[in-house]
């Protein structure tokens, strides 16, 4: 008994937030690795370009809402979310024209672009701020839990509860959706095909009479979906700030780095690895421990590795480690 | 290496006449305030351009090493807490000497021992069981060291040494932080030391706001002594009053510039003395080899210099001139704010400095310092004036708020916008290299 309701406690606080926010990384992750695999370069606007896409979620939301437009138990968002993902990808495919595609043509070395992309980070997240302001906003409405932890005792029996929310279930189930619809879409359709062909070589794949601008084209508008998905997802698990998702730009990178850049599997697997570091690492053991182990060996302290401010620290350290040996990263990325 | 050509004087001139209609239409207090930021930001935009402009690092934790400067400025000029050392400072000293033992035992685990699972099983095992000895040690001293007078110390002090000092120590600190990423990322890709360095910032800003023993945290340092006097002791000296007289100012007025002057001319010597030696680095041998590796790292490669060597020395040795930056900056605050820290004002700012200015050339690199921070201070201003004239004929309601509320983010857009137009349009800078 003493072990499920150890392990109940371990679910409650670590596995399910955590299969959460990996799945909300990996999408992050599958965005900038799309771009680097395609355009070649790192994409720092990225965090900035979620922030984009959750705002323009929200406003349409907040429309939704005054026009007494609802989702039933899910949260309106789901509903804007095609919304929003229609107005930022018309905003990269726009900063495309304007900005990047002048030093594609040019072929600009890959540091040069992601300097640039700096300077798109910044217009961004001014705009961002400009639209929405910094304050953070919560968005998520419908129901908020589908098993509270007092329904779970009830059910089971069980001293520990188990509270799941409705926005863990959205986010696993959404970013399975969104990633079979990827993987899909490069393994079968004959677009998807080209960008991977185009990923792989480009000047072959440019023999063979594959569009340059319309691979970049799809690139940037299935990168606006993940990225506002992405965003969207981890607004309605916690709540928006500007300044967060910027700060999601390490774990970000981080994930795709681990997974190796430019592997969509690895980005995948990349996010979870993070992910559950970062909660493992930062989560205090002592009510699980206290469960598992005999009662005189039972902690005194809070058995917290680090504390949570701590948490880019973990993945940091994670990138750290595979930068140094084994810098293609799990899953062999394109290039060290 | 800057021809002293009328293009870039009229440069300079019309950064000192922006400082100059800033002083006679605002005040002389905002224009010397801007003056001595602008000195400091052209140090960081000098060591910036050495890592970008010489060798083509994309360093992106400037933030990360100008607090380790401002940390240093505590660690050495604030007096040391006697308390707080009697009651933790030997725990916290064995507890960090630790931790600095595991790590370096876990290296020599991995170097002398030959490659396999058993290696792999030993650096763990000497990994774990250090870092369970050093939170054993160091958790109950920490505890300890900020229980001393929480409101006011809770933290070890400094050393009490003169403020000056901890210039060249935070230098030191930055550049040994910049050792530790530069071995870990140097030699890949070039991305992946942009996202080291991101990093790293974030963690060196994440233990100044939670180290509350170190220097207090977001409970801030204040009051750190300075190098100039102070303006009511000045205001007190019947001599200073006097000479103020005799010039026809108010003498509160004339202490206070008096003081931004004394600043501005310790950082001029700085910046003078850091000039020089980097247009004598660029000069020599070294300088050449090193635009050689930025310019074809594989011809250099063949060359038979060691570039990823190279790599790590310029990289140390910009870092280090950030750390000095960031001591001077605080310095020149009189306190430590962990939480004023902000990437894209540290960070990103620097680079817009550097890219505007021209990478490669140091004068350029100084000349966007002042620039970009006077648009930086002036941005705000200008753009309530902006919104204030836009929303000029609309009626009270949600939209002239909104409006006018959000001119304080112009500045991020109008730096992004500079930023992509200098790129686009003028990729060499103000300042071109020679």
């Amino acid at each position: 008994m003493d072990f499920i309701n150890g392990f109940v406690t371990l679910a409650n606080f670590v596995i399910v937030p955590g299969l959460a926010y990996g799945a909300q990384l990996a999408l992050g992750a599958l965005g900038v690795t799309l771009i680097y695999g395609i355009l070649r370069f790192s994409n720092f606007a990225h965090g900035d370009t979620m922030a984009f896409g959750t705002t323009m979620t929200i406003l349409i939301t907040w429309a939704m809402q005054a026009a007494g437009i609802g989702f039933g138990v899910l949260p309106t968002a789901l509903l804007a979310l095609p919304f929003g993902i229609a107005l930022t990808a018309l905003l990269v495919l726009g900063t495309d024209r304007a900005v990047y595609r002048f030093y594609r043509v040019q072929k600009a070395a890959p540091v040069i672009l992601v300097i640039v992309s700096m300077g798109v980070m910044f217009v961004m997240n001014g705009l961002t701020r400009f639209i929405i302001g910094v304050e953070e906003v919560n968005f998520a409405d419908g129901g908020r839990f589908i098993v509270t932890a007092r329904e779970f005792r009830d059910m089971t029996g069980l001293q520990e509860g188990l509270a799941i929310r409705t926005t863990q279930v959205i986010t696993l189930i959404t970013a399975a959706i969104a990633v079979a619809a990827l993987f899909w879409f490069l393994g079968r359709t004959r677009t998807g095909k080209s960008m991977r062909a185009f990923s792989d070589n480009e000047d072959l794949a440019l023999l063979s009479g594959i569009s340059p601008e319309r691979v970049v084209a799809v690139t940037w508008i299935i990168t606006a979906a993940l990225a506002t998905t992405a965003g969207t997802l981890y607004g309605l698990d916690k709540s928006f700030k500007v300044f967060t998702y910027f700060q999601l730009l390490l774990p970000i990178f981080a994930s795709a780095i681990v997974g190796g850049l430019g592997s969509p599997l690895g980005a995948i697997a990349g996010g979870f690895v993070i992910a559950f570091s970062e909660v493992t690492v930062t989560y205090a053991w002592r009510r699980v421990l206290t469960y598992w182990l005999p009662d005189d060996l039972a902690p005194s302290g809070l058995v917290q590795l680090m504390s949570t401010d701590y948490k880019f620290a973990v993945s940091f350290g994670i990138l750290i480690i595979v930068l140094l040996f084994r810098p293609t990263g799990l899953f062999r990325g394109k290039v060290i | 290496m800057m021809r002293l050509n009328l293009r870039n004087l009229a440069l300079f001139g019309v950064v000192g006449l922006l400082l100059v209609i800033t002083g006679l239409t605002q005040s002389w207090n905002v224009a010397l305030t801007i003056l001595n930021m602008g000195l400091i930001s052209a140090i960081m935009a000098l060591g910036v351009n050495m890592q970008w402009g010489y060798a083509g690092l994309f360093n992106i934790g400037v933030m990360g090493f100008v607090a380790l400067g401002g940390l240093a400025a505590v660690l050495i000029a604030m007096p040391p807490v006697p308390a707080a050392w009697t009651a933790g400072g030997l725990g916290v000293v064995a507890g960090l000497l630790l931790g600095a033992a595991t790590i370096a035992g876990a290296v020599q685990v991995w170097k002398r021992m030959a490659p396999g699972r058993l290696r792999v099983a030993a650096m763990l095992a000497v990994l774990v069981a250090g870092f369970w000895l050093y939170r054993m040690v160091i958790d109950p001293a920490t505890a300890a060291v900020e229980a001393v007078n929480p409101a006011l110390e809770g933290y070890l002090g400094g050393l009490g040494l003169p403020i000056l000092l901890a210039w060249p120590v935070g230098g030191l600190l930055a550049a040994g932080a910049a050792w530790l990423i530069g071995k870990a990322a140097l030699g890949l890709r070039s991305d992946y030391l942009a996202i080291a360095t991101l990093g790293i910032a974030e963690i060196i800003i994440a233990i100044l706001k939670n180290e509350d023993w170190l220097a207090r945290g977001v409970k801030n340092v204040v009051g750190i002594p300075r190098p100039v006097p102070y303006e009511v002791d000045l205001q007190r000296s019947p001599g200073f009053v006097e000479w103020a007289r005799g010039w026809g100012t108010d003498p509160v007025a004339a202490s206070s510039v008096v003081v931004k002057l004394a600043y501005a001319a310790l950082f001029i010597v700085v910046l003078l003395a850091l000039i020089w030696l980097f247009e004598k680095a660029l000069k020599s041998p070294w300088g050449r080899m090193m635009r050689a590796i930025r310019d074809n790292e594989v011809a250099a490669g063949a060359m038979g210099k060691d570039v990823t060597r190279r790599h790590l020395q310029v990289f140390i040795l910009g870092s280090a001139v950030l750390g000095v930056a960031g001591a001077m900056m605080t310095t020149l605050d009189g306190q430590l704010t962990p939480g004023s820290y902000q990437p894209l004002r540290f960070t990103f700012l620097v680079w817009v400095m550097v890219i505007v200015g021209g990478s490669g050339n140091n004068w350029g690199a100084v000349l966007g310092g002042f620039l970009i921070w006077w648009l930086w201070v002036m941005v705000e201003p200008i753009g309530h004036w902006l919104m204030q004239l836009i929303t000029w004929g609309m009626a009270e309601g949600w939209l002239r708020t909104h409006l006018l509320d959000a001119a304080a983010h112009m500045r991020m857009l109008t730096m992004g916008l500079v930023l992509l137009f200098v790129l686009r349009f003028s990729p060499r800078g103000l300042i071109p290299e020679k």
